[in-house]
């Protein structure tokens, strides 16, 4: 495969809160370590989330989210992904998710959660290990 | 998936298999160029519309407006949007379907973002055959949006029917209007956030640009004034957008764009070709470092050995 491969990775903020510093940080650390980062601002319904995923023809979402509505929210993402036959998109999480509502996410699809104070490069090695290029 | 999944997929309208055709065509996958080769045909349909001009001059948001205008004809339409890679890390940064939310869930309208990967000149490498890929998947329209462009970016020429030029109020004097580059490609210019101060006075800059134009041109770029977050304005720019078109068809411009795109592209790949399959002859050849050898002691000049090699590898039949 040509060396020009690029991971793309769908940053996006499901939801009703407008706290974007989070995603932004994690965008532009992401565009840093090499990849292409496409952003698509707030207040996104998982409709948009996955039309964006699947027209942007995207490795990973990257789902940020401050609301609280993770529990339905993420969940419904990874199902109309699965309505849409995509199943080879890594789907990871981050925001304020408590540590109890993590393994029915995770049982939901979505690959791994990174709370605050996650270092930057630990979410950059986690993409890069487990993307399907 | 097979290239004839890929052909079929992007005919009938599989927004997954057009996705995954333009990822191939940015990667440069051998297989993008055999799917497109099989598409050329169902394409030169669309109307290809570039947008360029500086940083934060509104043409995400231009694009947007047109959009909705457009989808309320029962337009289709395609975007290509492109934002620079870094030069350090490749990486990027690609921001523009932000302001596209409202078409998201439009299955008429396709928004793709694409970064330059180390390609100059406004647009990336990939963007003419995703331009190609959107138009055999069948989009009446196609805007082309380029990085934000200084002066010098102008290749969206090769590729838009019609080109739309953004500017807006306060970006330097009438000097700059009457510099080379950019201000001599548009068809149309659209100065922006027009309810800022200055909006008029740059509208009169770049006409007096196009006054002091000593060749008489059929078409005078239309000079117009929008405001891109009410999308004031935005009616009269579709209407000039068709009337360039029809400008385009009835002079017979349309026609001689497509055959002299067709000679630049035709020539760009017989170059190409030929360059690799040279490079596929000599590469690792004692000759070639040799040559390459005595060129550096000044004991041959690289003027002659490039015809010497050339002659020698590339014409001949017996290497």
């Amino acid at each position: 495969m040509s060396s020009s491969k690029k991971i793309r990775v769908l940053v996006a903020k499901p939801g009703l809160d407008g706290h974007d510093r989070g995603a932004k940080i994690v965008a532009r650390a992401l565009r840093d370590a090499g990849m292409e980062v496409i952003y698509t601002g707030l207040r996104q319904t998982p409709e948009m989330i996955v039309r964006a995923a699947l027209d942007e023809g995207v490795h990973c979402i990257g789902l940020s989210i401050l609301s609280g509505a993770h529990n339905a929210l993420f969940p419904r993402v990874m199902e109309l992904l699965k309505e849409e036959g995509i199943d080879d998109v890594l789907v990871v999480g981050g925001g304020i998710i408590p540590e109890d509502d993590i393994p029915e996410l995770k049982k939901a699809g979505i690959a791994a959660i990174f709370g605050p104070g996650t270092p930057l490069d630990e979410i950059i090695e986690y993409i890069k290990a487990n993307v399907k290029l | 998936m097979s290239v004839s999944e890929l052909v079929n997929g992007v005919l009938s309208g599989k927004r997954r298999e057009l996705a995954r055709l333009i990822s191939l065509i940015e990667n440069e996958d051998p297989e993008a160029a055999e799917v497109l080769s099989r598409l050329y045909k169902n394409t030169g349909k669309a109307h290809v519309i570039g947008i360029t001009g500086p940083p934060g001059s509104g043409k995400s948001s231009l694009v947007t407006k047109l959009t909705a205008e457009l989808r309320k004809r029962n337009k289709t339409i395609g975007v290509v949007c492109v934002d620079p890679s870094s030069p350090f890390t490749g990486g990027a940064l690609l921001g523009d379907r932000i302001r596209m939310q409202e078409h998201t869930l439009d299955k008429d309208v396709y928004v793709r973002s694409m970064g330059t990967r180390g390609h100059l000149g406004g647009l990336a490498r990939a963007t003419s055959d995703a331009v190609r890929a959107i138009d055999a998947f069948g989009k009446d329209i196609i805007f082309v949006e380029t990085v934000g462009a200084g002066q010098a970016e102008v290749e969206i020429i090769e590729i838009a029917q019609t080109i739309i030029v953004t500017d807006v109020p306060g970006s330097g004097d009438d000097i700059q209007a009457i510099k080379a580059g950019i201000m001599e490609i548009a068809d149309i210019f659209v100065v922006n956030k027009k309810d800022l101060p200055g909006a008029d006075r740059k509208v009169t800059e770049i006409n007096a640009m196009l006054d002091i134009d000593p060749i008489e041109r059929a078409w005078r770029p239309p000079v117009l004034l929008t405001n891109g977050r009410t999308g004031e304005g935005v009616l009269e720019v579709i209407e000039k957008i068709q009337a360039h078109l029809q400008f385009l068809k009835e002079s017979g411009l349309l026609e001689q764009k497509g055959l002299q795109r067709s000679r630049d592209e035709l020539h760009d790949l017989m170059r190409y070709k030929l360059t690799r399959e040279l490079y596929q002859k000599l590469e690792g050849r004692p000759e070639y470092e040799a040559a390459i050898k005595k060129i550096a002691a000044r004991k041959e000049d690289p003027y002659t050995v490039a015809e010497r090699l050339i002659a020698e590898f590339l014409f001949s039949e017996s290497r």
